[in-house]
């Protein structure tokens, strides 16, 4: 009994590791990709069957994107990230040199195969009528997102919101930030990520409207048909890029060059992009964009770059310990 | 006081105290224990079949048993060495050693990973030479054996060393004055001595190493269908929004704890009786 057990581990230990024959290709992605990215990657195995006759096996990692590129950063060898945030990427080049700093310019748009931005998920009817950001400030209206300072979705709510304020007062700093000041202090429950704010909100009860991409808006939408929330997208809004990235040390020493760039090329191309229509993210192809346009309401997007400057900017003067958004907060409570 | 004012005090002093604890017990314990249950099989028979044959959760628990069946022989011998270090000789630093060896259950097991991952990993001191030799321990299946040998280490020396000190040495010096040899004296006088503490140990490192999370977490990268055990897998299913699924790994990994339970306790019971 003692060396058939022994014999069935050993056996169970090479399963595990990995098989050389095969081609394997690591996406390190964000964490709510999964059912987007276990829609793509067969398209994209048989596709590239199809053009080098190689089967090739896609394996995921999911997790919050900047823990992802900690664990990259520490030696996870991901062939190729699928983030929701570029500072994440850009901390790869910073810190380990996984990557050129110019890595935005090595694919379309920015890198960015596909965008977002972001929606507020209301209860049945609107009743508390909100159709732009500058409802939410008003009294009695009550929010959810996650705390800007560990949740990037939260970021660009915070962001999205001083934006749209920044553009209403002429770029007064002053009035938008006196502005954002209520926002703020209309926040019910400040949740540490965006899964747990999703809970407070369906399930708790808590707020009259949660703030997400709106991508993850809709999927809840069909994850809980029986209350009727409601979609609301606002007339300017800020642009959320996702941007992907082969990690350049990581695909030379894993031999796969050639399939992770053409699996990050995929995810431009046309069948690609209808899954991601289909997933609720803004795309970039012509045709899907004309074929899926009911399903997103038109709103005019501003970069985050154009209003505040840099994105390591914004980190130190909004999202640092003391920084604007912690200033806020404390003078909201007064 | 009177003794029947005191009776009378007694009377629903109590009751109260019973019926608090059965209700304490109740809402803390066994609501929780059937509603894990009930929530797994909220997708019926079909959802729970769907959810256990689908290959990640498969390989979760695949993952978890090699990690566990790996753990377990390694801290049998480790710990049975150091037991028998620590009891049947004297020297210099012995209390200290038994101290350290409570390392593991003193530091949260987020600190155990992370140590690990800066010594292991690719910023660590090793990571030229593991390099070289393309040898990839943090973030695959050897990083979560790793952890969670760390994590599970003291159970057994802390079921041996009370046993074996009360036990003494008389009858394996008599066996040496005998003229047996160290081995020998093991396997026929310590061994069936301490048999039943042994296998309490083994139970105890295998619950811990199935059940482990904040360790393994860290060094594991959860990679679906490599380096995801069972609690990491709940943890997944339930940010995918799958409930069902998430409480049916819950399910399986009480079911484990459950049985675990249960040979303790016949295992405690039969060690009562050899008293």
């Amino acid at each position: 009994m003692h060396t058939s057990k022994k014999l069935a581990l050993l056996l169970f230990a090479a399963l595990l590791s990995t098989p050389l024959a095969a081609k394997e290709l690591l996406n390190s992605s964000y964490d709510i990709a999964r059912e987007l990215f276990a829609e793509i990657n067969p398209l994209f195995i048989a596709h590239w069957q199809q053009q080098s006759g190689e089967t090739l096996t896609i394996n995921q990692s999911h997790g919050g994107s900047s823990r992802q590129a900690q664990a990259i950063l520490q030696g996870l060898r991901a062939d190729v990230v699928t983030f929701n945030q570029s500072t994440d990427i850009d901390v790869l080049h910073q810190r380990g040199n996984l990557l050129p700093a110019n890595w935005r310019e090595r694919l379309a748009n920015n890198a960015s195969p596909y965008y977002s931005t972001m929606a507020f998920l209301v209860r049945k009817g609107n009743p508390k009528q909100i159709s732009s950001w500058q409802d939410l400030a008003k009294p009695g209206v009550g929010l959810v997102f996650p705390n800007p300072k560990t949740s990037g979705n939260a970021r660009y709510t915070y962001l999205g919101a001083y934006g749209d304020a920044l553009q209403r007062f002429d770029n007064d700093d002053a009035k938008a930030r006196n502005w954002v000041k209520t926002f703020l202090a209309n926040v019910v429950v400040f949740d540490t990520g965006g899964r747990g704010a999703t809970t407070s909100f369906v399930d708790r009860q808590l707020g009259d409207v949660l703030i997400t991409f709106e991508s993850e808006v809709n999927g809840i939408i069909k994850q809980y048909p029986d209350q009727q929330f409601e979609r609301v997208v606002p007339p300017t809004n800020v642009l959320a890029e996702f941007p992907v990235a082969w990690i350049d040390r990581n695909i030379q020493r894993n031999g796969t060059e050639k399939q992770a760039k053409a699996y990050l090329e995929f995810l431009y191309s046309s069948a690609a992009q209808q899954v991601l229509a289909r997933h609720f993210y803004r795309v970039h192809d012509a045709d899907v964009v004309a074929a899926t346009a009911a399903q997103f309401p038109v709103t005019k997007l501003f970069k985050v770059e154009d209003l505040f400057s840099s994105w390591d900017a914004v980190q130190s003067t909004h999202f640092a310990s003391g920084g604007v958004l912690d200033q806020l907060l404390a003078e909201g409570k007064r | 006081m009177s003794q029947t004012a005191l009776n009378s005090s007694r009377r629903w002093i109590r009751p109260l105290l019973i019926n608090l604890g059965v209700v304490l017990t109740l809402l803390l314990l066994v609501v929780p224990l059937v509603f894990i249950f009930v929530a797994a099989f909220s997708a019926g028979v079909g959802g729970l079949w769907q959810n256990l044959t689908e290959p990640d959760m498969l390989h979760a628990i695949g993952l978890t048993l090699l990690v566990a069946g790996l753990t377990v022989p390694i801290n049998l011998i480790f710990g049975t060495l150091i037991a028998w270090c620590v009891t049947r000789f004297s020297f210099p630093g012995r209390r200290l050693l038994l101290t350290l060896i409570d390392i593991p259950f003193a530091v949260s097991p987020v600190v155990a990973g992370l140590l690990y991952l800066l010594l292991y990993g690719s910023n660590g001191p090793f990571a030229n030479i593991l390099d070289q030799h393309d040898i990839q321990l943090m973030f695959a299946w050897p990083g979560l054996v790793m952890v969670t040998v760390f994590v599970s280490c003291p159970f057994v020396v802390r079921e041996l060393v009370p046993l074996m000190s009360t036990l003494g040495t008389e009858q394996e010096e008599a066996a040496v004055l005998l003229g047996a040899s160290g081995w020998q004296v093991f396997w026929h006088i310590t061994l069936p001595n301490i048999r039943w503490a042994l296998l309490y140990g083994v139970i105890l490192t295998n619950a811990r190493a199935v059940g482990e999370f904040g360790a393994v977490s860290v060094v594991s990268g959860t990679i679906r269908g490599q380096t995801n055990t069972l609690p990491l897998h709940i943890e997944l299913l339930q940010q995918d929004y799958n409930t069902a699924g998430a409480f049916i790994a819950a399910a399986l990994l009480t079911l484990i704890a459950i049985a675990t339970l249960v040979v303790k306790a016949v295992l405690q019971w039969k060690l009562a009786r050899q008293h």
